[in-house]
């Protein structure tokens, strides 16, 4: 009687559990859709870019607010990176141009890691070698870290033979015509990924 | 001796049958977000010196199934996933295409980081079973925890 007591027992638990897994399984099942068409990693709700006042490559004052308007890509790096910048830079470039005309409304903006050596013209001119309406944008460490800071980025100085390197942050801002962070794309996406995304922002 | 024989026959035809749906059935999900909530008070334990491991420091999605990874700050402070600066309420949904492991640091994690293995879908029969069966464990860890 009670060997057939425990066996129902058993039976009971086993049943409690098989049906509290079901329901977990299936309410993981019927979760809200998706309906996102970004490539890029997205924020909700979105943010507004904090702002900074660097000296840009172009000769001018560099803050955000003046692209108000635009879609800005903004990255984070230096002219002498070897691996990341070139690619990423050159993606941003090959993007630009398969938005064609639409391009126009689309700001670069590349803030860099290394004050010590990019001055504004260097940055100007490592820039153009990709294309010519990209901005950098540089300062005083204390002032590039704290721009740092406020987006999330990390940049770490790495002695290296006779110089230094660094190792940062590889990702990319999407900011909208209203100045607010609308996405992150993560290093490595090609230029049609970029070019859905902008598209995406340029229409609203 | 009859009884039991049919009753084992049953059990044997039941367990078949589950494996063949397991793996011919199709891989389907209604969603695919794969959610992770940073809760209230994580910075706060963690400073406190309490070794806080509410996200697992490795996690897999699949391509096609499950394959948006979706991170919620319910934290009173910013947190920083990989590359992500999460402010506190905002939440960061990020789709995954290519299969691959990506390595992220993640402040909401006490180890500093977190391993997200991107898994193509499973399209054979191998595949979509040792697919559910990996669900299935992972559900059932998730239930237990839950429970006690």
């Amino acid at each position: 009687m009670s060997d057939a007591r425990s066996a129902a027992g058993s039976v009971a638990r086993c049943g409690l559990a098989t049906a509290l897994l079901s329901l977990s399984l299936s309410a993981a099942a019927t979760a809200a859709p998706t309906g996102a068409a970004f490539k890029a990693g997205t924020f909700d709700p979105p943010r507004l870019a904090p702002d900074f006042a660097l000296q840009g490559s172009d000769g001018h004052e560099l803050q955000i607010v003046r692209f108000r308007g635009k879609v800005v890509l903004l990255a984070f790096g230096y002219s002498s990176c070897t691996e990341v910048c070139p690619v990423t830079l050159a993606t941003f470039a090959a993007a630009r141009r398969k938005l064609g005309a639409a391009a126009a409304d689309v700001q670069v903006i590349y803030v860099t890691v290394d004050p010590q050596r990019d001055v504004p013209e260097r940055l100007r001119k490592f820039l153009a070698s990709f294309d010519s309406t990209f901005i950098g944008g540089t300062g005083t460490e204390a002032q590039l870290a704290a721009v740092r800071k406020e987006y999330g980025v990390s940049a770490r100085k790495i002695p290296y033979r006779d110089g230094y390197s660094y190792t940062h942050s590889s990702f990319t801002y999407l900011i909208d015509r209203s100045g607010r962070i609308r996405a992150l794309m993560p290093y490595g996406h090609s230029p049609d990924d970029y070019a859905n995304d902008l598209t995406i922002l340029l229409k609203e | 001796m009859r009884a039991r024989s049919l009753v084992l026959a049953t059990v044997a035809g039941s367990a078949l049958a589950g494996l063949a749906w397991s793996a011919l059935a199709p891989v389907r999900s209604a969603s695919r977000d794969q959610i992770f909530d940073i809760p209230r008070g994580t910075w706060a334990r963690r400073m406190s010196g309490d070794k806080v491991e509410i996200l697992p420091d490795h996690m897999r999605l699949t391509l096609g199934v499950r394959d948006i990874l979706v991170l919620r700050n319910h934290d009173a402070v910013p947190q920083i996933f990989g590359p992500t600066l999460m402010m506190p309420g905002q939440s960061f949904r990020l789709p995954f295409e290519q299969a691959a492991d990506y390595t992220f640091s993640c402040t909401a994690h006490a180890s500093g980081q977190m391993i997200i293995s991107v898994r193509p879908y499973p399209g054979t029969p191998w595949a979509r079973l040792g697919w559910r069966a990996y669900e299935f464990w992972w559900q059932a860890r998730l239930l237990l925890r839950h429970i006690w």
